[in-house]
């Protein structure tokens, strides 16, 4: 079986929305500890990709392997391959009733089904990874957006995932906020996690990523490595896309530190 | 004049607790029928959202003394149940009660958006554990300020029980003006018992308000 050699396998992916094709036909192999990052222009079916890999968004057509087996959209077993999949949203989506600690051992505590004790020790110890051990008694209406953020890496981390999906992690954040959170994820690349990430930031992009898969139009146009993508483009299109990209945000070889 | 109320004062008064019974189990029971049907209409199936929603709309299109009435003379007779007019009268405050708090508790819920069953789902909750822990807990924040509406409306509204011989203040009341033949001072005097129970109950409200306060959630100042 060669599928076992794949953290995450994904093939043929297909997803409409009342007549219109979201996502095309999109194919891609993960290995363990591997950073793929997946760019493009808005509306180009990114965010619903990672929704159908974790099955928030069930897709049309195809299907998704989790270490060689397969995820499969059944009641009791879904909740036990989202476990595995933690997902980190643009909006953040922290749990407003909950503080801090609260959002990272609500799940620990009720689907994991921790001691309160272990539980707070864990999440505890996944709040100092992304250094927000301090703050960890604020409710999310007193933390800033990037404070927020890495709260709900830590959250999705306290689940002991074997892929991380970011949805673009840092689009709601502004400038200065968002180097905060890309530290987290450079960190946890570099610590060996495996993900996948949607998202505009160039020189994250070039510097952390693997592979970096070009989308448009519901479908992957090309992917390759970050010196490719950037540099060597095969289509017309990503090339315009990228020096549009750095027309906005200025030249990536600048923010690859 | 002045003798008629101290005459009556403790008759009347007695009636008190007979009203906040009433109250208090129309309260409970519209929020254990409420709190459900809520949760159904927003994330039920399509035969149960329809179900609940005719509920509502009947329980809701009802005037009050109709439903007593319905209860008291058709319902309970035909089912053969030997119930108190105190129960039959709470039982008929409770239900329509619940109508409203559906609506009350299905609002906040979908105030809260989509993003809050997402991310509980995409840590592996399944739907009822993100309901119990997620979702419900903020919901009953938000409905909070809505919800106290429930008690001056029900303290009101539960006079309507003196029509099927329930002994709360206003049947005493009335009781003791057929008496005494002095109206003015005696429901005088029923009114002010209901503005200070209303009064009383919502600063009890408003104290529980306070408590749950979460930041991000209301003012939590009043």
């Amino acid at each position: 079986m060669t599928e076992i050699t794949y953290v995450l396998k994904v093939e043929d992916i297909h997803k409409s929305y009342s007549g219109t094709e979201v996502l095309r036909g999109v194919s891609f192999n993960v290995s363990k500890g591997e950073t793929k990052v997946f760019i493009g222009p808005s509306g180009t079916g990114k965010s619903t990709l990672l929704r159908c890999v974790n099955q928030l968004t069930i897709p049309d057509k195809g299907r998704v392997w989790l270490n060689g087996e397969e995820v499969v959209h059944s009641h009791n077993k879904i909740n036990v391959y989202r476990q595995k999949m933690g997902m980190v949203f643009q909006n953040f989506y922290l749990f407003d009733h909950l503080t801090a600690l609260g959002n990272v051992e609500i799940s620990l505590i009720k689907v994991k089904k921790m001691n309160k004790r272990d539980a707070k020790e864990k999440a505890m110890e996944e709040l100092r990874q992304v250094g927000m051990e301090q703050k960890a008694h604020l409710y999310p209406a007193e933390l800033s957006g990037g404070q927020a953020q890495r709260v709900s890496i830590a959250r999705a981390l306290a689940m002991d995932p074997e892929v991380m999906l970011f949805d673009e992690p840092t689009s709601a954040l502004d400038p200065e906020l968002t180097g905060e959170v890309l530290d987290v994820m450079k960190n946890l690349a570099q610590s060996g996690m495996t993900m996948l990430v949607v998202t505009h930031e160039m020189g994250f992009a070039s510097s952390v990523a693997n592979e970096i898969l070009f989308m448009e139009d519901g479908k992957i146009l090309e992917s390759g490595s970050p010196e490719k993508i950037f540099y060597h483009p095969e289509f017309e299109r990503t090339r315009k896309f990228l020096s549009k990209m750095t027309e906005l945000y200025g030249d990536l070889s600048q923010k690859n530190g | 004049m002045l003798n008629a109320v101290i005459e009556s004062l403790p008759y009347i008064l007695s009636g008190v607790i007979v009203t906040l019974g009433l109250v208090a189990l129309a309260l409970g029971l519209g929020l254990i029928v409420g709190i459900p049907m809520a949760v159904g209409q927003v994330y039920g199936i399509k035969w149960m959202k329809k179900l609940i929603s005719f509920y509502v709309w009947i329980f809701r299109g009802l005037p009050n003394l109709v439903l007593l009435f319905l209860f008291y003379f058709v319902i309970f007779p035909l089912l053969g149940l030997n119930v108190s007019p105190f129960f039959i009268g709470a039982i008929a405050l409770g239900l329509r009660s619940s109508a409203y708090q559906t609506e009350i508790f299905r609002g906040a819920i979908l105030s809260l958006g989509e993003g809050q069953m997402l991310a509980a789902r995409s840590l592996g909750m399944s739907k009822n554990q993100a309901i119990r822990n997620i979702i419900l807990p903020q919901a009953f924040r938000i409905a909070l300020p809505g919800w106290s509406n429930e008690y001056p409306i029900l303290l009101t509204d539960s006079s309507v029980c003196y029509a099927i011989g329930v002994m709360e203040i206003l049947t005493r009341g009335n009781q003791m003006v057929t008496r005494t033949y002095q109206p003015m001072p005696i429901y005088f005097t029923c009114a002010l018992i209901f503005i200070l129970l209303n009064y009383g109950g919502l600063h009890l409200f408003h104290s529980v308000e306070r408590r749950v306060y979460i930041p991000g959630f209301g003012s939590g100042e009043r």
